[in-house]
């Protein structure tokens, strides 16, 4: 009964603070509601025995990579993000691109709620499992990395290597100007 | 009284026990900090309030909490005030993973024994990471909101600094776990019992000098203490991040500061310098006082290095973070990874 209340309450503060980081005119709050988004969503991992995803969710997310982008709203210290000049005007008058924007957050509604209602049966599935002790569920966690997505594992970590390479490169473009 | 009930009132003790432990942590710390700056100065420091200014951080706290509470006109109301409460919740929290003792029944009171320490969780060392990175936010959020320039660089730097120093201490704490082969401290602990050679305590101090070094600059830089105390770096910056704060809201900062170096402290007690274990007094129940002598050990030192160590350049403190502090702990984790593959086949 309490994890199905905690279960809940995590749920609405994900939801609620997700929802709320694009409502906000100031990035600086967007950036802080993401945070206790993250905060929350890494609860529901705990919820699901997996205390590793959940501290991993907190450190790689709300740990650096928001610090990263705080970092960035800081330096570019822009306090409001200005309505857009369309922002009254009739829907079908927008540009181009926030059009396309709305048709892809209708399909990926439509998509979410096919996955949803396909999933009410699979999740017997995953419960009837049951719970791994921690360090086996790191080492298997490892295991499989290294081995069923080694393919996948190694190409992530490519790209990210091209990412910073790319990133070094136009620093240090500007620089010699 | 029946077992159950009796457990439960002891874990509360434990708990609340914790949490004044880390208060008086950081009133005692002040004092500490201000005699030995004293001492190694050729003075007194504080002297006139109580026998040999021991109640000084008593008169220090009332000081402040009867201070005017000011709040610059154009701070950013809501996160002006939620800074200092996320920095010193982090601080606090953090600590609620960390064990400072062996499992006691208390002289045979319970049946069963308790754990020295707030919550046993599997992934402590994980726990204790990702809160204390928590904390970088309360200085940021300071710096930001409180619209000034000075708290607004003293903001930046402290986000710049802990992300640099973040991974060399993460690449130490991997070395340990390896090691230790668990995620939970207690099981790091635990696997630093006994001796080598009947004489050598089997701490991972010896067999990890480098990763213990690395890891005790890198939590010099995490917690913002001098010479890598940019975000504050008066001669600079006034005060850095906390320039436009007075009365509670302001103590509320260093009482974090302190808070994080006790809990880095204890962390580090716990990886490297073999937590409770030691000889005679953990024979007697009494492991918990050699946790708190080391502790405390690693604590002056903190203070010491303050004290006699001049402020870096910002510069030079990217240039050590990321040349040279971060190859060092890759460097380590890998031998310790060669070093274990040797060993175990």
């Amino acid at each position: 009964m309490p994890d199905t209340v905690l279960f809940y309450v995590f749920s609405a503060v994900a939801v609620g603070a997700s929802l709320l980081v694009i409502g906000q005119r100031n990035p600086m709050y967007s950036i802080m509601l993401l945070i206790a988004s993250f905060g929350a969503l890494s609860a529901l991992y705990i919820q699901l025995d997996a205390p590793f995803v959940a501290m991993a969710q907190i450190i790689v997310y709300a740990g650096a990579i928001m610090v990263l982008f705080l970092f960035v709203v800081m330096l570019l210290n822009a306090p409001h993000e200005d309505a857009a000049q369309w922002d009254r005007a009739h829907p079908l008058r927008h540009p181009g691109v926030t059009r396309f924007g709305a048709l892809l957050a209708t399909l990926l509604t439509v998509q979410l709620v096919w996955a949803l209602l396909r999933m009410s049966d699979a999740g017997a599935a995953v419960g009837a499992r049951g719970d791994v002790s921690e360090l086996t569920s790191v080492r298997s966690l490892g295991r499989v990395l290294f081995t069923d997505y080694m393919f996948a594992f190694e190409a992530t970590s490519v790209l990210i290597l091209v990412a910073m390479v790319g990133a070094v490169v136009l620093a240090a473009r500007q620089e010699q100007r | 009284m029946e077992q159950a009930t009796l457990r439960f009132v002891i874990q509360l003790g434990i708990i609340g026990l914790t949490f004044f432990m880390l208060i008086n942590a950081s009133a005692l710390l002040v004092l500490a900090e201000r005699k030995i700056m004293g001492f190694m100065q050729q003075r007194y420091g504080p002297y006139l309030v109580g026998p040999h200014g021991l109640l000084q951080p008593l008169a220090d706290i009332l000081k402040l909490l009867f201070k005017e509470e000011l709040r610059p006109k154009g701070a950013d109301k809501w996160l002006f005030t939620l800074a200092p409460i996320v920095s010193v919740t982090a601080a606090f929290a953090a600590f609620a993973a960390v064990p400072w003792g062996a499992e006691t029944t208390f002289f045979g009171l319970l049946d069963t024994p308790v754990k020295l320490g707030v919550a046993d969780v599997n992934v402590a060392v994980l726990v204790v990471f990702a809160i204390t990175s928590m904390g970088v936010y309360g200085i940021v959020l300071a710096g930001w909101s409180s619209n000034s320039k000075y708290s607004l660089l003293g903001g930046l730097r402290s986000s710049a600094q802990m992300i640099s120093y973040e991974l060399a201490y993460a690449t130490a704490l991997a070395s340990v776990i390896m090691l230790a082969g668990s995620l939970s401290l207690r099981s790091v602990v635990d696997a630093q019992a006994g001796y080598w050679f009947g004489f050598i305590p089997r701490w991972y101090l010896f067999l990890q000098p480098i990763g213990f070094i690395i890891y005790v600059i890198a939590g010099v830089a995490e917690t913002n203490r001098a010479p890598f105390d940019f975000p504050e770096a008066e001669q600079e910056l006034v005060a850095g991040y906390n320039t436009e704060y007075s009365s509670v809201r302001f103590a509320l900062f260093p009482q974090a500061e302190y808070i994080n170096m006790t809990t880095m402290s204890a962390v580090a007690t716990d990886l490297y310098l073999g937590g409770w274990h030691g000889p005679l007094l953990e024979r007697w129940g009494l492991g918990w006082v050699w946790f708190l002598m080391k502790v405390g050990l690693i604590l002056f030192a903190y203070i010491w290095v303050r004290w006699t160590v001049p402020r870096y350049r910002y510069d030079q403190l990217m240039q050590f973070g990321w040349k040279w502090l971060f190859p060092a702990s890759v460097l380590n984790l890998i031998a310790t990874a060669g070093f274990i593959l040797y060993f175990d086949a």
